[in-house]
């Protein structure tokens, strides 16, 4: 479970402090699928960063599954997302010298795990995301779309418990967009991930649980929505330990 | 790649100017310490009376004597210099070990007074060979002066000058008799002291020196080495401002590294600030960093110092006898590999101190 409590963040611009955050209190129960709606500089994604502990509030806890992370030093918290938060960036973030299989297996670097379970792992998620036969192509090989099922692929491949995913269809077009979310729900729904996703689009936040609005920093409104009927085949998962 | 080129040129260049300051130590590099040298004490172009030999023969602790005078002839052309000495043959071969000669080549310098031997250097760059006749135009002792060559010596040691002519003092002595040259008769210019115990060289320079104290030709002796440095400081301010520049050529480099790593690093924030992201800490960005560094600086500077070595030898062959040894120490390539590496790991310094602080999400922003 995700608690935010009382949690509030300022950045310094031009020599003053702008209020992004103000006491916000917010709680995701594990296995939900988020979407965090809201004009631009409503603070989003500030909350999706304060949320993936890649940025730190000024006051307040964040509670994951009871783990205030707020509080954890550099290190703690840098191994803390390596264990628990998989990301999906709007431009992918691959690493464009890289392949497909390279920037999969990155994540694993940080782990124990023997090499052959390693390539079986990167083989299994490059499959689930139905990228099997781009093993060996850069980013620049492949189209927006392809490039956003290899982060998601990079993404899943530790196992995280948590998936956080900022604007993960700004970038392509409708067919693509289509897509990964829908590769999202499967993931949410048929794998029990947590998936928090900051959008623009109404239509791709039609594909969460529940959608949170946020206006200058506070929570607009709350609302659960019913999940849609799947639109792409159920995920598959395979005999990786996802 | 042009960083990478850039290194090997400078390495190539901090190399090359190294070498030519060693070439310009090789004399005193090669001095022995059992060699003591005895001048003229109020200058080297005055010349000593040759009778001053048996007196230092007499002192404690000489091992023998030999002498040279410098003979500074042009050989052809004025571009064509290699220094000349007139020796008691014998005594002087003696002396120098470190000249090698056929037994052969050495009977027959021995045995003729207008025989030369020449070293090896000479040999190449002006294709003679033993038999041949040699010419020198006198510019101290006037006049054309006619050798044959009797052996070309090689050097036991690739450090050994091989630059050098030897004749006869005997037929110096008699030719200046003959052609009426009275400043050149009975003298020489140096005395060469062989001592038994290398440890008491200051003692017995001071024993030979006070032996001729108040005397028309007061003498000064001092250690082969010594009288050699005694040439390289005539000239010091050259070979400083040489060793400046092939340091001023590594600090460039370094400039020029430091600011390709810092482009690199900057174009790079947003792929830094992702793998932060996904949990590898500041301290392995910033391995990644030194990391490209220091392998650009390494490949640039393995390939700047093995480069040297040819470019090195086509210099010196292109110096002719201007340099007689022109070899890159080993002691230059450690040099270039350690300055290349120092070079690597202070241009990724800033870089990777940067990198390893900046926060993740302002580096995603970079995308």
């Amino acid at each position: 479970m995700i608690e935010l409590r009382h949690v509030s963040k300022r950045y310094k611009r031009g020599g003053q402090f702008v209020p992004v955050l103000h006491d916000l209190s917010l709680t995701v129960a594990g296995g939900e699928f988020l979407a965090l709606m809201g004009p631009s500089g409503s603070g989003k994604s500030t909350l999706l960063n304060l949320i993936a502990g890649i940025d730190r509030p000024d006051s307040g806890e964040i509670l994951i599954d009871g783990r205030d992370i707020a509080r954890m030093n550099e290190t703690e918290l840098a191994q803390w997302r390596a264990q628990h938060v998989g990301f999906i960036f709007q431009f992918y973030n691959l690493i464009p010298v890289l392949t497909a299989f390279e920037n999969v297996a990155l994540p694993l670097q940080l782990t124990d795990l023997r090499d052959s379970e390693k390539k079986a792992r990167v083989l299994n998620a490059l499959t689930m995301v139905g990228l099997a036969d781009r093993l060996d192509h850069t980013p620049s090989e492949l189209s927006g779309g392809q490039q956003q099922r290899v982060a998601i692929a990079r993404a899943l491949i530790t196992d995280p418990r948590i998936i956080v995913a900022d604007e993960p269809t700004g970038d392509l077009d409708r067919q693509s967009a289509h897509d990964i979310l829908g590769m999202l729900q499967g993931l949410n729904r048929d794998m029990g991930k947590t998936i928090l996703m900051v959008t623009h689009d109404p239509k791709a936040a039609e594909h969460a649980r529940r959608i949170v609005h946020l206006e200058k920093g506070q929570l607009e409104a709350g609302a659960a929505i019913a999940m849609p009927a799947p639109v792409t085949a159920p995920m598959k998962k395979t005999d990786a330990h996802f | 790649m042009l960083t990478f080129f850039g290194l090997l040129v400078a390495t190539l260049a901090f190399g090359l100017l190294s070498t030519v300051v060693s070439a310009w130590y090789a004399g005193a590099e090669g001095a022995s310490n059992a060699r003591l040298i005895t001048r003229n004490a109020i200058s080297l172009v005055f010349p000593l009376p040759i009778s001053h030999a048996d007196r230092i023969r007499q002192v404690e602790g000489v091992s023998s004597l030999s002498w040279a005078n410098w003979f500074g002839g042009i050989y052809k052309e004025p571009k064509n210099f290699f220094p000349q000495f007139a020796i008691q043959p014998e005594s002087y071969l003696n002396a120098y070990p470190e000249y090698l000669l056929t037994e052969t080549e050495r009977t027959n310098f021995l045995k003729d007074r207008r025989a030369v031997v020449i070293g090896r250097k000479i040999a190449n760059s002006y294709g003679l060979k033993v038999g041949d006749n040699l010419t020198l135009k006198g510019t101290i002792y006037p006049g054309d002066w006619e050798f044959q060559v009797a052996g070309i010596y090689e050097g036991r040691q690739t450090s050994t000058d091989t630059a050098q002519l030897f004749f006869h003092w005997e037929y110096l002595n008699e030719e200046a008799k003959r052609r009426n040259l009275p400043r050149a008769q009975n003298t020489t210019g140096v005395f060469i002291v062989q001592i038994a115990e290398p440890a008491r060289a200051a003692e017995i320079s001071l024993q030979v020196d006070s032996l001729f104290r108040n005397s028309a030709y007061e003498t000064l002796t001092e250690t082969e080495k010594a009288f050699q440095l005694g040439f390289v400081a005539m000239t010091e301010a050259i070979v400083v401002a040489i060793q400046i520049v092939s340091y001023v050529v590594i600090l460039i480099i370094m400039a020029v590294m430091a600011n390709t790593m810092a482009m690199t690093a900057r174009e790079r924030t947003g792929e830094y600030a992702t793998l932060k992201a996904l949990g590898f800490s500041p301290q392995f960005v910033a391995g990644l960093i030194t990391a490209e560094s220091l392998m650009l600086a390494v490949f640039g500077g393995l390939a700047g110092a093995l480069i040297t070595f040819p470019v090195a030898r086509a210099f010196g062959d292109a110096m002719g006898t201007i340099f007689p040894v022109f070899e890159v120490a080993r002691q230059t390539t450690w040099m270039q590999l350690i300055l290349a590496l120092v070079v690597g790991l202070v241009a990724a310094a800033i870089p990777a101190w940067r990198v390893s602080r900046i926060r993740i999400v302002e580096g995603l922003r970079a995308i």
